[in-house]
């Protein structure tokens, strides 16, 4: 096996990689983007719920509920490693996520709020418009940090047989002896995943950023 | 005979154990500009918020016309879109244009076409002297801009009545004068108006009716001229007097 192999043979996992980051990050911010909205706008029982989801979920090793997931519940209704892992991984960052998207809100002063209702929109139709366009923007570094975190936890799936980047990496550096590069390749891809969405996701930032005079 | 737009009856609110203001009585005609005046900390700008039901009020009755609108079972969203309000601290929704701003509320609230929500954004940009900044965003205007885009906002709803609440007091003072003209403006075009202030000009040359109203109570209300000059209470005249040497200072130079 020459060195070209060796490098492709652990890329070949980025797929895997890209694909549990892709189901994960997704699903968390659907969820915890949800939860936020109850956190904030839907009454103190609401809150109180949020609240201890998000030390439960925030509390535990995204591992442990890995292996919850995928050995106690995947049984039941067959969930294949993948999908478990991700899913797993979602709900993990969701909790996470929750309390990005509820600092936002936050940061968005109620007064904006009110002066939606004021012109006679709806409460629903005034957090849509007025206060979740504002929030988003303010989401975005904090929602980065948490990309760059699901990117790197991605690698946890590879305790259920998952065969991402470092599932591979550990196969061939056994295989062949080369422990040192097959990690030290490992890392430099999940280095690079990291960097580029960092990056794409501060170009969206720019991008998004509402004009205004120094 | 006038028309009554805004009738308000024995009208109270409490915050915890504090009375804000209480029983209060008020009946604002089609076409009015009234202006209440009094010390900060009277519940006026609470009352403004009660009008158009941002607040609860505790007690007594609010009419929009012949609706009660502080009946059970009131459509508060339906009402306010007929209150516009203005805000001391402008509250543009900062993310969108100054154009989108006012389109926002005729769009999504009176369920306009695009084209005609932009057409008349448009127009009533124009009626506050803003058209060439449609596309800027609040971040990119000044303070007293800024404000004309709320006012245009507000009336873009056509509103039944415009609630203001001090609009010029986080101004400069040189963009105050701005503002204060497209007010007199509107008055002038018969709009009915509320407005909580301390520019005693402004008052004395556009109000119907001034209110003075101290410790969650109107103490006094009348013409401007009957306030002005022969005021009825010894606090009134103390209240103006001070008010004046504050504000009107320029005035009198001028």
């Amino acid at each position: 096996m020459n060195f070209g192999q060796f490098i492709s043979y652990i890329a070949s996992g980025t797929v895997y990689t890209v694909g549990v980051t892709l189901v994960a990050l997704p699903s968390g911010l659907l969820i915890g983007t949800i939860l936020a909205l109850l956190y904030v706008y839907g009454g103190k029982t609401a809150a109180r719920l949020m609240n201890l989801y998000s030390t439960i979920f925030r509390g535990v090793p995204p591992i442990v509920l890995l292996f919850i997931l995928f050995f106690a519940v995947s049984k039941g209704i067959n969930l294949s490693a993948f999908w478990a892992g991700s899913f797993s991984l979602g709900i993990v960052s969701s909790a996470y996520q929750m309390e990005i998207v509820r600092g936002a809100l936050l940061s968005v002063s109620g007064d904006q709020l009110m002066a939606a209702r004021a012109i006679g929109l709806s409460r629903l139709q005034a957090i849509r418009y007025v206060v979740l366009p504002q929030a988003i923007r303010l989401a975005i570094p904090p929602w980065s940090n948490e990309a760059a975190i699901i990117i790197k936890d991605s690698s946890l799936v590879y305790a259920l047989g998952v065969p991402e980047i470092l599932r591979r990496a550990q196969l061939i550096g056994a295989s062949s002896q080369k422990y040192l590069l097959a990690y030290l390749s490992a890392a430099v891809i999940y280095f690079l995943l990291v960097f580029a969405t960092s990056h794409l996701l501060s170009l969206l930032e720019k991008r998004l950023a509402i004009p205004s005079n120094p | 005979m006038p028309k009554p737009i805004l009738t308000i009856k024995n009208l109270s609110k409490k915050y915890g154990g504090n009375v804000i203001f209480q029983d209060l009585s008020l009946t604002v005609n089609e076409g009015d500009t009234i202006v209440i005046i009094g010390p900060s900390g009277t519940g006026k700008s609470t009352l403004l918020r009660c009008l158009n039901l941002l607040t609860k009020p505790d007690g007594g009755q609010i009419w929009l016309d012949d609706q009660e609108i502080t009946a059970k079972g009131t459509d508060e969203d339906h009402v306010r879109q007929h209150i516009g309000m203005v805000f001391q601290n402008f509250l543009l929704f900062n993310h969108l244009t100054a154009l989108e701003n006012v389109k926002l509320g005729l769009v999504r609230v009176k369920h306009m076409p695009e084209k005609e929500a932009e057409t008349k954004a448009l127009e009533e940009l124009a009626r506050v002297g803003l058209a060439d900044r449609a596309g800027h965003y609040p971040g990119q205007l000044s303070g007293g801009q800024q404000q004309r885009v709320g006012i245009a906002r507000a009336l873009a709803m056509d509103p039944r009545v415009m609630l203001f609440d001090e609009p010029t007091s986080a101004l400069d003072p040189e963009l105050i004068g701005e503002v204060l003209e497209v007010m007199r403006k509107l008055a002038l075009e018969g709009m009915t108006m509320v407005v909580v202030t301390h520019e005693m000009g402004f008052a004395r040359e556009v109000a119907d009716r001034i209110i003075f109203m101290e410790k969650g109570s109107i103490v006094e209300e009348g013409s401007p001229d009957a306030l002005f000059y022969h005021p009825k209470f010894e606090r009134t005249r103390e209240f103006l007097w001070k008010i004046t040497e504050l504000y009107g200072k320029k005035e009198a130079q001028a």
